[in-house]
C-alpha cells in the first residue's frame, strides 16, 4: 500500500487563502452567494461605520468577518483534500526526476546506443534498460526478460517480472530494472506515459465535476436560488405588513444576509468539491487509480460483479486435496510413489502433491541418483520419474489408462470409478501409477480464498449479484460456485464469450463490473461499466478499464464498489444535513430579525437566548463552524456497513437528518452563551 | 372536537380510500391503451388522428398548449360576445377585455378563480359552452398529461409518450363525461338547478320583490368538482343553497374533490408498473392531508378570547354556513386546498389565521396533496424526484426512480418545475403590494391584507383558484397579474415534467434489488411528506409568518 505522504501545510493555507478570490467559486453556486454574501455585508459595514443602516457597526463588522471566514473554511477544506492528492503526486514525480535513456536502432542488446533526455524519445524508439537502469518511458517489452520493481508505482517492493511477449511485456517508465536487462519499444510520448497521467489525475488538474456532482449542484443551485428569493422578499413583505402591527416596519440588511447564508446549503455547498476529492484519494490510498471520477460513481450503482474463478475466488492454482488409494494399496504407499512422481514437477500442482505427502506422511523421498526425469509432454499427457526399475508416472485418467494398456494391465474399475467421483465433486483426479500397476488417484482441488464467501454474503446484502467465470466444465464449476457462495456462475467461458455475458446483464437493465488483464480481455473490459484492469496486465487491458488497480488484486473489485458507495454517501449525508439544520436556524433568526417588525413575535424565544443580534451571530458563527468541523468526515467518508438498501437508509437519516435537526440548536445556544459573556453582541 | 364531526371526518376519509380503488383500476384501463372505448375509432378517424401513432414530449407538450390555447381562444370570445348571442335570459352584458382574459385563462390552467360573480356577470350559454367545456378540457388535459409522464416511466429506448389526442378523448368520454352524468343527476335530486329558464321573481313574506338566480347549474357542479376545477355557477360557490342544498351533498361533493386524484395515485402505480409506489404516494398524501385536517381542526375549534370577552359563543361562526358548522366547514377548507379545487362551503377571510395557514400551505407546496386531476401527481413527482436524488445517494447510489437514473437534465427540469411557481408567488406578491394599483384592491391593511394578496398569488400560481375574499380582483391589474400567474402555474410545470419524462423514456430501466432505494413502505412514505413540507416551508416560512402568523398575534 502506498505510504502517507507528507502534506505541505503551508501550500494548503496558501491555496485556501487564494480561494477567496470570487473567481474561485464561480461554479459552485452557494459559495458564490456566500462570497457575495461577505462582500456586501463588508460594504454595510463600512456604511454603518460612517452612521448609516441602523444596524451597530459592531454587529454588521462581525457578521461581514463570520461570513469571510465561511468562504474561507470552504476553500480550506478543498485545499486540505488536494494537499493529500499533492503529496501523493510529489511523490510520484521524485521517481520520474530526470532520466535519460539508451536509444538503440535495432533489436540487438549489443547494438550501438546513443544517452538521450528522456523528454525526447518518441512512440516506437527502442530504448536499452541494463540492471540498475530505470525505465524512461512507458512502452512494452521486445526482447529480454528482467525482473523489475515497481514499488515506485504501485508502493509494492517485491520484484515483478517483465519480458518480451505474452501478457506481462508492459513497462512503466519510473520503474528500476534489477536484474538483466529489457529492449523496450517506447508506446507514451513524452509527457503522456501512465505516471504523468496519474500525477495529473491525483493532483486534480484534470478533475472534472462526475454527473452526480453536477446534478446535485443543480440542486443545491435551485435551493440557494429558492430561499434568495425567500429571503430577499422579507424586505418588502415587513415593509407592507411592519408599520401596521406597532413595529418600526425595517428588518436590517446585514440581518438578512445572514438569514440568507446561513439558509443556504453552505455545509454541503462548501464540502462538495473536497468530498469528491477526498472519494479519488482513497481509492488511490487503495491502490486503484481511477481514468475518470464517472467510473468511482458507477461503482457505487453495480448490480453485477464479473469475477474470473482462477485468482480472484481460488487461488491461482490447483492443490492437491487427497490421495485415493487403489484396492490393496496403502495409502502411504500411494503417497510416496506420487512425491516420488512430482519430484521434477515444478508447476505448483507438483509441488503441492510433494507437500500433501510430507504433510500428511511425513515424506521426504529424494530422487535416487540416475534417476531420469520423464517431462510432461503434450503427446503423453503424462510426467513421472525412471529409477532403476522403478517407473512412476502420473496424469490424466485417460492418459494413464493408454499407458497401463500398453503394458498389458489396464486401471482397475475402482479407480476409474474414484476418479469420476472426484471428478463431479469439481476435482481434478491424477492417476498414479508404478510399472503395470494403478497405485490409485491423487485429488487435486481448487483452494477458495479464505474470507471470500463471507464477502460475497456481504455483496449479496448490498444488492449486488456475484457471477464467477471460469473455462472449467459445468459440473466443476458448480462445485466450486457452491463451495465460494457466488450467486452464479458461467461455466467454459472463453475470453471472447465475457462481451456477450456483460451484454446480457446490461440488457437486463443491470450495471457490470469486471476484473481483467489479457488482451483477450480488452473488449469486454471497454463494454463494462466498470473495469477495473490490472497494472500488471497488458497495455490493452489498461485502455481500456477505466480503473487501474497497482496492486494487480481482482479482489479489489470490492473494494472500489464500497469507496463508490461511500462517496456517494457522503454527499447524500450532508445534503441532508444542510437542509435539515435549515430548520432550527430558521427557528433563532426569523424572531429575531423580525423583532423590530412584529414585537408579538420577539417574546417567541425558547432557547433563551440572549438578545436578537446574539442570536443571529450564534447561527451565523455556528454556520461556518459547521464546514471545518465536518472536514475530517468529508475526507474520511460516511461510517458505511453493507447491508439492504432500507437499512442503510433509516440508519443514516437518524444520524444526519434527525441530528442535523437537532445539532444546531445546542451549538447556537452555547455560542450564544458565549458571545454574551464576551460582550461581543 | 365533537364526536359526530370526528365520525363525519372519519367516514370522509374511508369513503375517499374505498372511492379510490375502483377508479384507479378504470384509469389504468383507459389509458394503458389495451381497452378501446366504443365508437372511439371512428370519433378519432373523423379528426383524421391515427390512434396508433404516438409522439415524442415535444410534440405532446404542442398538442397539449395548442389544445388549451384553442379552448382559451373559444372561451374568450363567447365571454366578450356574450351580449349579442343566445342563451343569456337575463340579457347580461359581455364581459370587460381584463376580465374575459383572467377568466378564459382561469378556466383553461384548471384553476378556476373567479374575479367574475356568477350568476350577475355569466350568460347560460357562457356557463354551458364556455366555462363547463373548459371544465372537462382543462381535467383532461391534466390527467393526459400525467399518462405520458407514466409512459416515460415505464418505457424505456423510445421517444414515443403516447397519442395525446386518444388520451384526451378517452379521458373525456371514459371517465369525465360519465362520472359527471350520474353526479349531475345525484345533485338535481337534491334540490340543484338545471334549467335554461329566465331567473325567477319571487314575492316574498316581507313584501319586495326578489329575483332567484337559477340555470344549467347541476351540469356545471357535477364536473366543478370531478375535475378539481372549482369555479362556481353562483358567485358564493358551494356555500350557495343551490349550489350545495344538503349535507349529503356536502359530503359527496367533498368526496368529489379528492376521488379522481386519489384514484390517479392507484392508477401511476399501474402505469409505471410499480403498484406499491402509487399506494405509497396515496398514503403519503392521505398522511398530508389528515395533517392539515387536525391543524385547521384545532385552529377553528379554539375559543377566540375577543368573542368570549363580549359574551358570545367563544367559537368563531362569522363566515360559515350554520347549515354545516365547524367540522365540515374545515373539512372542505382543507380538501379544496389541498386538491386544486378552490370552490368553498365557507369563506376563507373568515377562518381563524391559523386555519388560512394550512390552506395557503398546501397551495403554496404546489398542490401536491391530491392536486389538481393529474397534475398532483406530476406535481408530486417533483418532490419524489427531489426525495430520492438525495435518500437515493444515502444509500450509497447513484439516484434513480423506478429504474430510471436521474441525472443533471431531470434535476435541471425538476427545478425549473419547482421554482417557477414558487417564484412567481414571492415575486408577485411583492409587485402587488409596492404598487398602487395593486395596494388599491386591499380592504384590510396590514396583516390579514397582506394573507390575502398572498392567498390570491399562491391560488393562482397552485392552480387553486379559491379566493380569500377582502380582495377586490376585479381589476385590469389583478386580472392580469393573476392571469399570468395561472399561466406559469399551469405550463411552467407541465413543458418541463413532459420534457422529464421524454428523457426518461429513452433511458433503460435499471432492475432493482436489495441495494435499491424502496420507493414504498412507511420510511419513503414519511421521508417523502417530510421532504415536502420542509421544501414548502423553507420556501414560504417568513411569508406566512409576516402574514397568517403575525394575524393570529394581532388577534384580540
Amino acid at each position: 500500500m502506498t505510504a502517507r505522504h507528507h502534506v505541505d501545510r503551508a501550500r494548503v493555507l496558501r491555496e485556501s487563502l487564494r480561494r477567496l478570490s470570487p473567481l474561485a467559486h464561480l461554479r459552485n453556486p452557494v459559495m458564490a452567494v456566500t462570497w457575495l454574501g461577505a462582500a456586501f455585508t463588508s460594504l454595510l459595514w463600512l456604511a454603518a461605520l460612517a452612521g448609516q443602516g441602523g444596524e451597530p457597526p459592531a454587529f454588521v463588522g462581525q457578521i461581514a468577518l463570520w461570513l469571510w471566514f465561511t468562504v474561507w473554511f470552504a476553500g480550506l477544506a478543498e485545499a486540505v483534500a488536494e494537499g493529500r492528492g499533492r503529496a501523493h503526486a510529489e511523490h510520484l514525480r521524485a521517481a520520474r526526476s530526470t532520466l535519460t535513456a539508451e536509444r538503440i536502432g535495432e533489436l540487438r542488446a549489443d547494438a550501438p546506443a546513443e544517452t538521450v533526455d528522456a523528454g525526447a524519445l518518441a512512440p516506437g524508439d527502442l530504448v536499452l534498460v541494463r540492471a540498475g537502469g530505470v525505465i524512461p518511458a512507458d512502452g512494452e517489452a521486445v526482447a529480454g526478460l528482467a525482473s523489475v520493481d515497481e514499488s515506485a508505482v504501485t508502493g509494492e517492493s517485491a520484484p515483478v517480472i517483465r519480458g518480451a511477449g505474452g501478457d506481462r511485456s508492459a513497462v512503466t517508465g519510473g520503474t528500476r530494472v534489477l536484474s538483466d536487462h529489457l529492449i523496450i519499444r517506447v508506446t507514451a510520448a513524452p509527457g503522456e506515459g501512465f505516471i504523468d497521467r496519474m500525477i495529473a489525475l491525483v493532483e486534480g488538474a484534470s478533475r472534472q465535476k462526475t454527473p452526480n456532482e453536477v446534478a446535485l449542484t443543480i440542486l443545491l443551485a435551485a435551493m440557494t436560488l429558492v430561499l434568495l428569493l425567500a429571503v430577499v422578499t422579507i424586505l418588502p413583505f415587513a415593509a407592507c405588513v411592519g408599520g401596521r402591527m406597532g413595529g418600526t416596519g425595517t428588518v436590517g440588511l446585514a440581518t438578512l444576509v445572514a438569514l440568507l447564508v446561513c439558509l443556504i446549503p453552505t455545509t454541503i455547498g462548501g464540502l462538495l468539491p473536497a468530498i469528491g476529492i477526498a472519494g479519488i484519494d482513497r481509492l488511490h490510498r487503495a491502490n486503484v487509480i481511477a481514468r475518470s471520477g464517472r467510473a468511482v460513481e458507477a461503482a457505487g450503482d453495480v448490480g453485477v460483479l464479473l469475477l474470473d474463478k482462477t485468482g480472484t475466488i481460488t487461488l491461482g492454482n490447483r492443490q492437491a486435496a487427497a490421495f485415493i488409494p487403489a484396492p490393496g494399496v496403502g495409502e502411504r504407499e500411494l503417497a510416496e510413489a506420487a512425491q516420488l512422481a512430482s519430484l521434477a514437477d515444478d508447476t505448483p500442482e507438483g509441488r503441492s502433491i510433494v507437500v500433501l505427502a510430507k504433510e500428511r506422511f511425513d515424506l521426504r523421498c529424494e530422487a535416487p541418483a540416475g534417476a531420469v526425469v520423464v517431462p510432461f509432454t503434450a503427446t503423453a499427457r503424462m510426467s513421472g520419474l525412471d529409477a532403476g526399475a522403478r517407473r512412476l508416472r502420473k496424469g490424466a485418467t485417460v492418459a494413464v489408462a493408454a499407458w497401463l494398456t500398453d503394458q498389458g494391465s489396464g486401471l482397475p474399475a475402482a479407480v476409474i470409478a474414484a476418479a469420476e467421483e472426484a471428478a463431479r465433486a469439481g476435482a481434478t483426479p491424477l492417476v498414479v501409477a508404478e510399472g503395470g500397476r494403478a497405485l490409485g488417484i491423487v485429488v487435486l482441488k481448487d483452494i477458495i480464498k479464505g474470507g471470500i464467501r463471507e464477502r460475497f454474503a456481504e455483496l449479496r446484502r448490498m444488492g449486488i449479484t456475484t457471477v464467477m467465470i471460469t473455462g472449467d466444465n459445468p459440473q466443476t464449476a458448480a462445485a466450486i460456485a457452491a463451495e465460494a457462495g457466488v450467486d452464479d456462475f458461467r461455466a467454459q467461458v472463453t475470453p471472447e464469450d465475457k462481451l456477450r455475458i456483460i451484454r446480457e446483464f446490461q440488457a437486463g437493465g443491470r450495471l457490470v463490473a469486471m476484473a481483467g488483464d489479457g488482451t483477450n480481455d480488452a473488449p469486454a473490459l471497454a463494454q463494462a461499466d466498470v473495469a477495473v484492469a490490472m497494472h500488471a496486465g497488458t497495455q490493452a487491458a489498461k485502455e481500456a478499464g477505466n480503473l487501474v488497480d497497482l496492486d494487480s488484486n481482482p479482489t479489489k473489485l470490492i473494494e472500489i464498489v464500497r469507496i463508490g458507495k461511500q462517496l456517494l454517501m457522503t454527499r447524500g449525508a450532508l445534503t441532508t444535513f444542510s437542509l435539515t439544520n435549515d430548520v432550527a436556524k430558521y427557528f433563532v433568526i426569523i424572531p429575531a430579525a423580525l423583532a423590530g417588525v412584529l414585537p408579538a413575535l420577539g417574546g417567541f424565544n425558547p432557547l433563551g437566548l440572549q438578545s436578537p443580534h446574539s442570536a443571529i451571530l450564534a447561527a451565523v458563527i455556528v454556520n461556518a463552524l459547521l464546514i471545518p468541523l465536518l472536514i475530517p468526515l468529508a475526507m474520511r467518508g460516511v461510517a458505511w456497513r453493507p447491508a439492504p438498501a432500507g437499512t442503510v437508509l433509516a440508519h443514516n437519516l437518524l444520524v444526519y437528518g434527525v441530528g442535523g435537526l437537532i445539532a444546531p440548536f445546542p451549538l447556537i445556544w452555547g455560542v450564544d452563551r458565549f458571545i454574551a459573556s464576551c460582550g461581543l453582541a | 372536537m365533537n364526536l359526530s364531526d370526528w365520525w363525519q371526518m372519519v367516514l370522509f376519509l374511508a369513503l375517499l380510500l374505498v372511492a379510490a380503488v375502483p377508479l384507479g383500476w378504470w384509469c389504468h384501463r383507459l389509458l394503458d391503451g389495451r381497452l378501446t372505448l366504443p365508437g372511439e375509432r371512428h370519433l378519432l378517424r373523423l379528426a383524421g388522428i391515427d390512434p396508433a401513432q404516438g409522439c415524442g414530449w415535444q410534440r405532446y407538450a404542442g398538442a397539449v398548449v395548442l389544445f388549451n390555447a384553442c379552448g382559451f381562444a373559444v372561451l374568450l370570445g363567447l365571454l366578450m360576445l356574450q351580449g349579442v348571442l343566445p342563451g343569456n335570459p337575463q340579457g347580461l352584458p359581455g364581459l370587460s377585455w381584463h376580465l374575459a382574459f383572467n377568466t378564459a385563462v382561469s378556466f383553461t390552467t384548471n384553476t378556476n378563480w373567479q374575479s367574475y360573480g356568477g350568476e350577475s356577470t355569466m350568460s347560460y350559454l357562457s356557463q354551458a359552452l364556455g366555462l363547463t367545456v373548459q371544465n372537462f378540457l382543462s381535467a383532461a388535459t391534466g390527467i393526459a398529461v400525467m399518462a405520458a409522464v407514466a409512459r416515460g416511466f415505464a418505457r424505456q429506448g423510445t421517444t414515443d409518450l403516447g397519442n395525446p389526442w386518444v388520451d384526451l378523448t378517452r379521458i373525456v368520454v371514459g371517465l369525465l363525461l360519465p362520472l359527471s352524468a350520474v353526479f349531475a343527476v345525484v345533485l338535481v335530486w337534491q334540490g340543484v338547478p338545471q334549467t335554461w329558464g329566465a331567473y325567477p321573481l319571487a314575492h316574498p313574506l316581507a313584501g319586495g320583490e326578489q329575483t332567484i338566480a337559477v340555470g344549467p347549474a347541476a351540469a356545471q357542479i357535477a364536473i366543478k368538482q370531478l375535475g378539481t376545477n372549482g369555479g362556481a355557477f353562483f358567485n358564493a360557490n358551494s356555500a350557495h343553497p343551490f349550489e350545495n342544498p344538503t349535507p349529503l351533498t356536502n359530503l359527496l361533493q367533498c368526496l368529489a374533490i379528492l376521488a379522481i386524484p386519489a384514484g390517479l395515485c392507484l392508477a401511476w402505480g399501474r402505469l409505471v408498473a410499480d403498484r406499491r409506489h402509487g399506494r405509497a404516494l396515496l398514503w403519503a398524501m392521505t398522511g398530508l392531508l389528515v395533517a392539515g385536517l387536525l391543524a385547521a381542526w384545532w385552529s377553528e375549534t379554539r375559543p377566540v378570547a375577543g368573542l368570549a370577552a363580549i359574551g358570545a359563543d367563544p367559537v368563531n361562526l362569522e363566515g360559515k354556513e350554520v347549515r354545516f358548522g365547524i367540522g365540515p366547514s374545515v373539512t372542505w377548507l382543507v380538501a379544496t386546498t389541498a386538491a386544486s379545487n378552490g370552490s368553498v362551503n365557507a369563506m376563507h377571510a373568515s377562518m381563524q389565521p391559523l386555519t388560512t395557514l394550512v390552506g395557503l400551505a398546501f397551495m403554496q407546496i404546489g398542490e401536491v396533496v391530491f392536486g389538481g386531476v393529474g397534475c398532483g401527481i406530476y406535481g408530486m413527482l417533483l418532490y419524489v424526484l427531489v426525495t430520492v436524488f438525495v435518500a437515493g445517494l444515502m444509500v450509497g447510489r447513484t439516484p434513480e426512480l423506478l429504474g430510471k437514473r436521474i441525472e443533471a437534465r431531470e434535476m435541471k427540469l425538476t427545478a425549473v418545475a419547482l421554482l417557477a411557481p414558487s417564484a412567481v408567488i414571492l415575486l408577485g406578491t411583492w409587485l402587488a403590494i409596492s404598487c398602487e394599483s395593486g395596494r388599491g384592491s386591499i380592504a384590510n391593511p396590514g396583516a390579514s391584507g397582506f394573507s390575502e394578496v398572498l392567498y390570491a398569488l399562491s391560488s393562482a400560481a397552485g392552480n387553486n383558484g379559491s379566493a380569500m375574499a377582502g380582495l377586490n380582483a376585479n381589476t385590469p391589474f389583478w386580472n392580469l397579474l393573476l392571469a399570468c400567474s395561472m399561466l406559469v402555474g399551469r405550463f411552467a410545470v407541465l413543458v418541463p415534467v413532459l420534457a422529464l419524462a421524454g428523457g426518461l423514456a429513452a433511458k433503460p430501466r435499471q432492475e432493482t434489488n436489495a441495494g435499491t432505494l424502496p420507493t414504498h413502505g412507511p420510511l419513503f412514505i414519511g421521508l417523502l411528506a417530510t421532504v415536502v413540507v420542509l421544501v414548502g416551508a423553507l420556501t414560504f416560512l417568513p411569508a406566512l409568518v409576516l402574514g397568517p402568523v403575525a394575524a393570529h398575534g394581532a388577534l384580540p
